[in-house]
């Protein structure tokens, strides 16, 4: 759904071709508290890049500054080679090519499931009602939840909730797709339709960079792991790799816990 | 049909409950006594209930005293409909972001700072003697000048309200909203408005409540309202039956209002129990 072209390069072979996200030297601070001290990251499209880490190691801080949620304090970020770091950028612009699901689902409260997922076309994109519910609907039987389209989203199990905050995400066709610990808060019989869902975004090409502590999934699913360490990235490269044979102490022994 | 154990807890529970009504019963009619006695017994019990309570005087007010209600009533409908569009403004002025906007911002701040701090009877004084005092506009009626008073004192407090509520919604909400492409003012007007207002309305309840009674205090510019009207049958008579009488009416007014309120912060509460809609 996302962002889908025709580039057609092997997995792990970028070479001229363009970073969707790239974070250079990215730093921030709250306070005196530095939770970001330099992380470089390229995320190239189509591909899946987790970022795993203890917690309070950055991933969300990374992940918010991304979408500028949160300003970054040094360094810069690239979207499709633009800068979107600089103020002077319109925020909104950018955040319109960016999709985000956060850890407490934060569906609108007061609108019905089928409006939340069509907020985005209706009033950022434009669309007439009748088709943003038409393309609207078509997201939820995708999820299996049409016959939950008129109901209030505290209806919905914590499951379909996050399923609907995803599509909800996806309904602009953002480039970019960011999902902060979309599993955290679920019981553990709910994660698996949700990472189920994700999978099947992988499948349709969709670029995804998220944080995680899912490492069945994150091994799975992944292109590339990254993993956060007080602020830095200790070392990333491909699943096998960083599961088979990390080169670091730290991340051995961050993984081994999980295997 | 249920257990013999279930059975026996509800004949328990029963027996329970009849014996706390009758105590509470008992009580009451203790207490009620005491106060009774207490009253009755004190020196100047005569006197004070000729001079409060003469059912004479207080069927003699009753139809004047009324007829000043009428007055408080205008008051109030009017003073609703202005506070509500200068307290939406004001609230609405103080969560702008905008440089441009600065000044007004600060006008804002040091309004609800002023007319929350001041009391509420010199504001009454200040615009009631102050505004004709300035001769622009000729005479004007008490009446829309206690009104002018009444609408500046609780449009700061609404404004508050309404700002609280607004806070109140969560960040995360607002984040939601902005990560969807939504600009700032229609991240306001669609999601966190309407959010606010649920969380606001025992507050503005409250604050009605409060209004219903504080209407009476134009009386002291001279309108001829319930207070005003009592006041001055109190001046012929020395009897000051009439006063009594207008209170009562005030607490008549506000009665109904008052229990719609306690229903409704109920239901919030059973539904937030019930882990519903927000």
């Amino acid at each position: 759904m996302i962002g889908v072209n025709d580039s057609n390069e092997s997995r792990g072979n970028f070479a001229g071709i363009q970073p969707l996200l790239r974070f250079e030297d990215v730093h921030k601070t709250f306070g005196r508290n530095a939770v970001l001290r330099g992380v470089t990251l390229d995320v190239m499209p189509h591909t899946v890049v987790v970022c795993v880490g203890a917690s309070g190691s950055g991933k969300s801080t990374l992940l918010r500054c991304a979408n500028l949620l949160e300003t970054v304090s040094d360094g810069r970020i690239f979207l499709n080679g633009e800068d979107i770091s600089d103020p002077r950028r319109d925020q909104d612009t950018v955040r319109r090519k960016i999709g985000i699901v956060f850890q407490s689902f934060n569906l609108f409260p007061h609108m019905t499931v089928l409006d939340n997922v069509t907020l985005s076309l209706r009033k950022v994109v434009g669309m007439r009602r009748i088709d943003a519910d038409a393309r609207g609907m078509e997201l939820l039987r995708r999820i299996g939840i049409e016959s939950k389209a008129r109901v209030y989203p505290d209806r919905l199990s914590g499951g379909q909730q996050q399923r609907v905050a995803i599509v909800r995400a996806i309904a602009s066709d953002p480039e970019l797709l960011l999902l902060d610990e979309i599993t955290s808060a679920l019981d553990p019989q709910l994660v698996g339709e949700v990472l189920d869902l994700v999978r099947e975004l992988k499948s349709t090409r969709a670029t995804i960079l998220m944080a995680t502590h899912e490492m069945s999934f994150a091994r799975s699913a992944a292109d590339e792991i990254v993993f956060l360490h007080n602020g830095v990235i200790e070392e990333s490269g491909p699943p096998e790799k960083m599961f088979g044979a990390p080169e670091k102490e730290t991340t051995r022994a961050f993984l081994e816990r999980f295997d | 049909m249920p257990s013999a154990i279930e059975l026996d807890r509800r004949a328990y529970r029963r027996k329970q409950s009849v014996r706390s009504a009758l105590l509470s019963c008992v009580s009451l009619i203790v207490f009620a006594a005491a106060v009774w006695l207490a009253l009755a017994r004190s020196e100047g019990w005569t006197r004070v209930r000729e001079t409060f309570f003469s059912p004479r005087y207080f069927i003699e007010s009753l139809p004047v005293v009324l007829q000043g209600l009428m007055t408080n009533l205008r008051v109030l409908a009017s003073a609703v409909a202005g506070v509500a569009v200068l307290a939406t403004l004001i609230a609405l002025t103080r969560t702008t972001i905008s440089p441009v906007l600065f000044p007004l911002r600060a006008l804002a701040t040091v309004y609800t700072d002023v007319f929350r701090g001041m009391p509420m009877i010199i504001v009454l004084y200040l615009i009631g003697f102050g505004i004709p005092g300035l001769r622009i506009f000729g005479r004007i009626d008490s009446t829309l000048l206690g009104t002018i008073a009444v609408i500046l004192v609780y449009s700061a407090y609404v404004a508050e309200v309404i700002r609280a509520g607004i806070e109140a919604v969560h960040p995360s909400q607002r984040a939601a909203a902005r990560s969807l492409g939504l600009s700032h003012s229609q991240t306001m007007r669609i999601i966190v408005l309407p959010q606010a207002v649920r969380k606001m309305v025992p507050a503005l309840m409250n604050d009605f409540v409060a209004m219903q009674k504080d209407v009476g205090l134009v009386s002291v510019l001279g309108a001829i309202d319930a207070v005003r009207s009592a006041q001055i049958m109190v001046a012929k008579s020395y009897n000051f039956t009439p006063y009594v009488a207008s209170g009562l009416l005030f607490i008549l007014m506000s009665l109904p209002f008052i229990h719609l309120t306690d229903w409704y912060a109920a239901r919030l509460k059973r539904r937030e129990q019930a882990g519903g809609a927000v």
